[in-house]
């Protein structure tokens, strides 16, 4: 057998937005020991349901296992697996990094090229906001790093799927009945077996 | 109409006869208004534990939902153990609990215990009722939630200022159950080819087959597979048939054991493979592709590799599964577990597998046998003949001592024309003893306790024994125990006890025959170990077929075992 390798899976998940929500999430994942690597959270523009991005850390045996024991609670009413389909998916970073009157340049120059806009000027720092994919992010705090970063703070990754398909369409969300929202569930096990090229079995 | 009112307006549209609770400041509203639902009987237990326990032994034996009642802070809270149990075990349970008003909560007012938050992890779902115009809703989808798919225990928390509230709407009717959806073609076309191409297959069914037993009876008939019930499945499949094989795990049997060590292919049915089954996990069925029928996704390849995942309703997939059946395609396999299943100790001599024994040859195949946990437990699980399913009560997954003599009196209120035995250790029955007062106050008369008297936490000793150099370490209980016939005594209860294998027959006669509930009190030699077993940590094949303590007679026993690898000496030095 060989020996299971982790990585980063994006995960999307609609929410009911009710009290304790974020709580039941969170508290799945710390008592079985996923690795959250990050995560943000905000409403969709449906009353009463949430959207969340995930970024899980582990092997597919564990990020099988978070989608599934997932799927089991009440208030989810949807797990999108961005490993499936194409995505977009974006954070918002800001950085503070130090300057002199040397670097003060250079430091705006590479701002520009990576279209970052400065949000706060300090004497000794200025401060950017920069958002894009994962590489770019990283990227820019590479380019800065010889300066001195003296914070950062990110966001998290937040993601759609492409196209103009919705990920969940509205017409589920205004029926009142929660449980008419479980159906949207079922679609997602098939997709994640064709995906894999592993004849669904469920 | 207030909140409280419209509460048990919906809980008795439900056809909720009985509900086990103990009253408090919190849920004094709904304790006033079930003055006027005389169709909804209240049981009083003496502890919130009780109640819960007790609900769950309602829901175990009749596979309907089980309700219990507590009010805020210190009841809720005592409610925790039986939530976490129906957890583990998948009991329908339906928890309702009071809370400080709405404007108090938060503010740490008297008796205030964030219930919601404590329970989380150990309920399928939970629910604090803002609105009293919610609350029926709440309630209806909270018996929804707790009874559909895989069962589980749901949690109501209602603010008391919630319970005064005037409420207008409507009593909701019960949701239709909704259908356990069917598993898919290809799933049991590559059951089936894997079936047809075994050579020494085996079945093992879990507690999530209860409800299709008879389809998998008739599946294991169709085909000659043998079958192993796990701890929680016992009753899923008759004892008497001789296909069955026994318990597999920790203290299963030698032939269930071994049955799963050498099998090509073992068909797992409603059921999670739990450590105290698998034992060592990559040592668990090391030969077999393994197919897994199961409705929980989550439970599908959590612990074990499946070869085969089927997800869905076990009865239909059984039932598929029968009518492509080939029979007895094995006749070398079945007779080798033959003659496994009969390396199997019967307790021969006075001791607690003794009179364990005794007592349960002596039930009925209607006979409700509920048992606490420690050692009498692994021993009823071992000796007692299960032909029916929701006969056999225990905590599995919780394994909660206190847990057997409340679920008793839950089973034999649910059950009032049949015979609910509880056996328990003397040390877990004084966990709940005091729920004899229910016993009292309620005039059971079908409830009979059998309390195993070995003066120690029995299976803690057994453990201190084997892998802590016999330091037994605060684990005798001989000094303070009370005297069990006194204490029944006092609420009542008729009290027997046997000393010896010569005095027991006449004493379970006694106390089987007694018109009322009673208890009967076997005082047992102090320490006895349960065989066979499987040490922690270690796989199903290198278990220990019989006490270590009798070496001489193992090793002759074990010269033609080549399977058996842990030598006795070893683990008991440990
Ligand atoms: C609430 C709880 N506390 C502790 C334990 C750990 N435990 C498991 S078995 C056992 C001993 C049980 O002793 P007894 O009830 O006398 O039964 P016996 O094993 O002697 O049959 C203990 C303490 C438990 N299972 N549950």
């Amino acid at each position: 057998m060989t020996e299971p390798v982790p990585y980063d899976q994006l995960l999307s998940i609609l929410v009911r937005d009710e009290p304790r929500v974020l709580t039941r999430i969170t508290a799945l994942f710390g008592r079985r020991g996923y690795n959250i690597k990050s995560l943000s959270v905000g409403n969709t523009e449906h009353p009463g349901v949430s959207r969340m991005t995930i970024v899980v850390h582990g092997d597919r045996g564990v990020v099988e296992q978070a989608i599934r024991q997932l799927e089991k609670l009440h208030d989810v009413v949807k797990i999108i697996d961005h490993s499936l389909e194409k995505y977009v998916d974006r954070e918002l970073v800001l950085v503070k990094v130090a300057i002199t009157p040397e670097s003060r340049v250079e430091v705006r120059q590479i701002a520009e090229d990576f279209r970052s806009r400065i949000v706060d000027v300090g004497r000794h720092a200025l401060t950017f906001e920069v958002t894009g994919d994962e590489g770019k992010v990283t990227a820019f705090i590479e380019q800065m790093r010889p300066f001195g970063i003296l914070e950062t703070m990110r966001t998290g990754r937040i993601a759609l799927t492409r196209g103009s398909n919705a990920d969940i369409a509205s017409h589920i969300y205004h029926s009142g009945e929660s449980e008419t929202l479980r159906p949207a569930l079922e679609g997602l096990e098939a997709r994640e077996e064709r995906a894999r090229g592993v004849p669904n079995l469920f | 109409m207030t909140g409280a009112k419209a509460l048990w307006a919906t809980l008795a549209n439900h056809g909720i006869s009985t509900v086990f609770g103990y009253p408090g400041g919190a849920i004094m509203p709904v304790y006033d208004a079930l003055t006027f639902y005389p169709e909804v009987r209240h049981v009083l237990t003496r502890h919130e534990q009780g109640a819960a326990h007790a609900a769950e032994g309602w829901a175990k034996a009749t596979g309907e939902i089980g309700v219990c009642l507590a009010t805020s802070g210190p009841g809720a809270t005592n409610l925790v153990t039986g939530l976490a149990d129906a957890m583990m075990d998948s009991v329908p349970l339906l928890a309702i609990t009071g809370n400080v008003a709405r404007h108090l909560m938060g503010t740490d007012a008297f008796q205030e215990a964030d219930i919601t938050g404590i329970t989380l992890p150990i309920t399928k779902h939970n629910y604090v009722v803002r609105d009293v115009e919610e609350l029926p809703q709440i309630i209806a989808e909270a018996i929804r939630i707790a009874r559909t798919g895989r069962p589980g225990p749901v949690l109501v928390d209602i603010p008391k200022d919630v319970q005064l509230a005037a409420y207008s709407g409507q009593i909701p009717k019960p949701h239709a159950r909704p259908e356990i959806p069917a598993p898919a073609d290809e799933a049991i076309e590559r059951a089936l080819e894997l079936l047809r191409s075994a050579k020494k297959p085996v079945m093992m069914v879990g507690g999530g087959s209860l409800d299709s037993s008879a389809e998998i009876t008739a599946l294991a008939r169709a085909w000659d597979i043998p079958v192993i019930t796990t701890l929680m499945g016992l009753g899923a499949f008759p004892a008497s048939d001789p296909l069955w094989l026994g318990m597999p795990g920790m203290h299963g049997s030698v032939a269930a054991n071994r049955a799963i060590s050498e099998a090509d292919v073992l068909l797992g049915i409603g059921l999670r493979f739990d450590d105290r089954v698998t034992g060592r996990v990559n040592g668990f069925a090391p030969n077999a592709a393994i197919i897994h029928i199961e409705l929980d996704a989550a439970e599908i390849g959590k612990i074990i590799r499946t070869h085969v995942p089927v997800r869905g309703d076990a009865k239909v997939a059984a039932a598929r599964l029968t009518e492509g059946a080939v029979k007895g395609v094995w006749p070398e396999w079945t007779a080798q577990l033959q003659e496994w299943r009969g390396r199997n100790e019967t307790p021969e001599h006075w001791g607690a597998g003794y009179a364990v024994k005794a007592v349960v040859d002596r039930l009925t195949p209607d006979d409700i046998l509920s048992s606490d946990v420690g050692q009498h437990q692994m021993l009823c699980a071992q000796l007692a003949r299960f032909e029916k399913p929701r006969r056999w009560l225990n905590s599995g997954g919780l394994g909660t001592m206190g847990f057997g003599f409340p679920a008793a009196i839950g089973a034999g209120m649910a059950e009032p024309g049949v015979r609910s035995v509880v056996i328990a250790g003397d040390g877990g029955f004084q966990m709940t003893a005091q729920e004899l007062a229910t016993l009292k106050m309620y005039d059971i008369r079908n409830v009979k306790i059998c309390i195993i008297n070995n003066s120690y936490l029995g299976m803690v000793r057994q453990w201190q024994e084997m892998f802590h150099g016999k330091r037994y370490s605060e684990v005798w209980l001989g000094d303070s125990n009370p005297d069990f016939l006194k204490l029944a005594d006092a609420y009542d209860v008729p009290g027997y006890r046997a000393s010896s294998a010569e005095e027991l027959p006449a004493a379970i006669d006694a106390w089987l025959n007694d018109p009322k509930s009673a208890l009967l009190e076997v005082v047992v030699p102090h320490e006895h170990g349960v065989f066979p077993m499987v040490p922690a940590g270690a796989a199903l094949y290198e278990m220990i077929e019989s006490d270590p303590k009798r070496a001489a007679e193992l090793k002759a026993q074990l010269a033609d075992a080549p399977m058996n690898e842990v030598p006795m000496n070893e683990v008991s030095d440990a």
